[in-house]
């Protein structure tokens, strides 16, 4: 579905990519696992539009995507939740739903997605009209999500959404990660810190370190594999 | 108190009118600066709107209004039929804010995109001193300043009860108040007005959201504009036409944005009422010995300051919270 071929992107003078490459298939859970800086956050700006590479392709459905915009890529179906969430903050917990389906025209369609976020976050439902900044941290995760579900994204790119979130709130919310690709096959691409967690619902992951993928495997092997259990298991 | 100055002061206060010596004086002062208020809180929207979006303060909203209502004068002058009437002429000088302000956003603007501030609101002050030199060349010819036509008069009064008010200036009263209503409508009930509050909040997330924010930031400008050109053709039949004669309503709409918080669109309407009413209270009654009319702007400003020693966000905005 998504293939990202020997990807190379930098800010400025900053590499932060150095020839990436790698594969997403339909209806999977992929993870990116690194420390800070390692190009997890780079690799999902690349590929929404946000950071262009300077060399490298990225290929969505058989399309090269790499030079378009933000706005095209979203409409080719793939949404992102970004890292630190990226609310309306001032806007409701409604409007924010609704910026998420702005480029959709069939009204009927959005409403039925609107309820089916509610019903995997009720929580929102209740919360429609406060403003999103007044949200505890964990119902932003999940109106982040919600918000990027609104687009009806066939790829759903999550950066980092256990970030500043009790165990609890990350599990319940992977959780319901893993509920949506099993249900609706929604194919995601998922950068998280906590590996374990990630690698629990994803299927294959890849590890970069400095801008480079250095291992990439199934999600059982990574698990078991003695640097992956060192570096970012801990034990 | 003894002394010359305390005689002075004595003298100013009893030369000054009493609010309750003449209630419909009072009452005309009270619909007049409502009038004028509306003005300055269609200019302090227009700061405000950009400033929300951008951060961008536009010292150049002025110049682009007197520069729009010139060429309605000249419009009104050509004699040209249809267009050249005050009601159509109120409605182009919207349009061509409207024009104006995009251009400006285009083609002055967004080069300087990403620079620092300091060096935008530098183009703004630039585009100011451009604009006002070429409005002087085109225009400033014979005698000054020149009359602008309004639909309505400016000196026949209607009777509202407790007030005799020049038709004009209900005319100013009425549609600026629906302009505000109008904008009100767009903002807050159209899908084009949510995607511009989430480009003003959010920018990044709003391009994840696949809104192009380099057209909504066009947008806020050519609304800005609109809001400039309207405010410009119905104060023009007041102030009369000069290349400087939007000078003073762009001060008092700065303080009436800066009164009501920066960051507040409600702020800028509520800030510019209350500025145009304190404009004229002031101007009437205080003791015209010491103060006078000609001491309005100043005090105006020093109201400005004393409110802003007590609130420094302004009445209705926000503090502005920055992780860092």
């Amino acid at each position: 579905m998504l293939r990202l071929d020997r990807v190379t992107a930098a800010y400025g003078p900053i590499v932060a990519l150095r020839e990436v490459s790698l594969e997403v298939e339909a209806g999977s859970v992929v993870t990116l696992l690194g420390a800070n800086g390692a190009g997890k956050t780079s690799t999902l700006r690349v590929i929404s539009g946000l950071l262009r590479p300077q060399s490298g392709v990225v290929e969505y459905e058989g399309e090269r995507i790499d030079r378009l915009s933000p706005d095209r890529i979203v409409r080719l179906g793939i949404a992102q939740v970004p890292e630190g969430r990226q609310l309306f903050s001032q806007l409701t917990v409604r409007e924010n739903l609704e910026l998420g389906a702005y480029l959709r025209r069939d009204r009927a369609g959005i409403r039925q997605d609107l309820e089916r976020v509610f019903n995997y976050f009720p929580i929102l439902a209740q919360r429609q009209k406060q403003a999103a900044g007044s949200l505890s941290g964990g119902e932003q995760q999940m109106l982040a999500i919600g918000r990027a579900l609104m687009a009806r994204p066939r790829l759903l790119l999550l950066d980092e959404p256990s970030l500043g979130l009790a165990p609890l709130v990350t599990r319940e919310i992977f959780r319901i990660i893993h509920a949506i690709n099993e249900q609706e096959g929604l194919t995601v691409l998922l950068v998280e810190q906590n590996a374990r967690l990630a690698l629990d619902i994803a299927r294959k992951g890849y590890v970069l370190e400095t801008g480079r993928v250095v291992l990439s495997d199934l999600a059982d092997n990574l698990r078991r594999n003695e640097e992956v259990r060192r570096s970012y298991l801990g034990y | 108190m003894h002394g010359p100055l305390s005689a002075l002061l004595q003298a100013g206060v009893f030369l000054a009118p009493k609010p309750w010596d003449d209630p419909r004086l009072f009452g005309e002062q009270i619909v007049l600066g409502l009038a004028t208020g509306a003005v300055y809180a269609l200019v302090a929207l227009a700061i405000v709107l950009i400033y929300r979006s951008t951060d961008i303060i536009n010292f150049a909203q002025s110049e682009m209004a007197m520069f729009g209502t010139f060429a309605m004068w000249s419009i009104w002058l050509s004699g040209v039929p249809f267009f050249s009437n005050p009601w159509a002429l109120l409605v182009l000088a919207g349009l061509f804010g409207l024009g104006l302000g995009a251009v400006v956003e285009r083609v002055v603007i967004r080069p300087v995109e990403g620079k620092p501030l300091l060096t935008i609101v530098v183009v703004t002050l630039g585009l100011f001193l451009l604009l006002n030199s070429v409005a002087t060349w085109i225009w400033a010819q014979g005698e000054l300043p020149k009359s602008f036509p309004s639909p309505l008069s400016v000196l026949k009064a209607v009777d509202i009860g407790f007030a005799n008010i020049p038709q004009h200036h209900l005319l100013i009263f009425g549609v600026g108040v629906a302009t505000m209503v109008l904008l009100g409508l767009l903002f807050n009930y159209t899908k084009l007005g949510l995607a511009m509050r989430a480009t003003a909040q959010n920018p990044l997330a709003a391009r994840l959201m696949g809104i192009n924010v380099g057209n909504m930031l066009t947008l806020g400008w050519a609304l800005s504009g609109t809001l400039g050109g309207i405010s410009g053709a119905l104060i023009a039949p007041v102030l009369s036409l000069h290349p400087a004669f939007m000078l003073s309503v762009l001060l008092y709409a700065f303080a009436a944005a800066v009164l009501g918080g920066l960051n507040s669109v409600p702020g800028a309407v509520v800030g510019g009422f209350i500025i145009g009413v304190a404009e004229n209270l002031l101007g009437t009654y205080t003791p015209h010995a010491i103060l006078g009319p000609e001491m309005k702007l100043p005090l105006a400003l020093m109201l400005l300051v004393a409110i802003l020693l007590v609130r420094p966000t302004g009445l209705l905005g926000e503090r502005a919270v920055r992780r860092v």
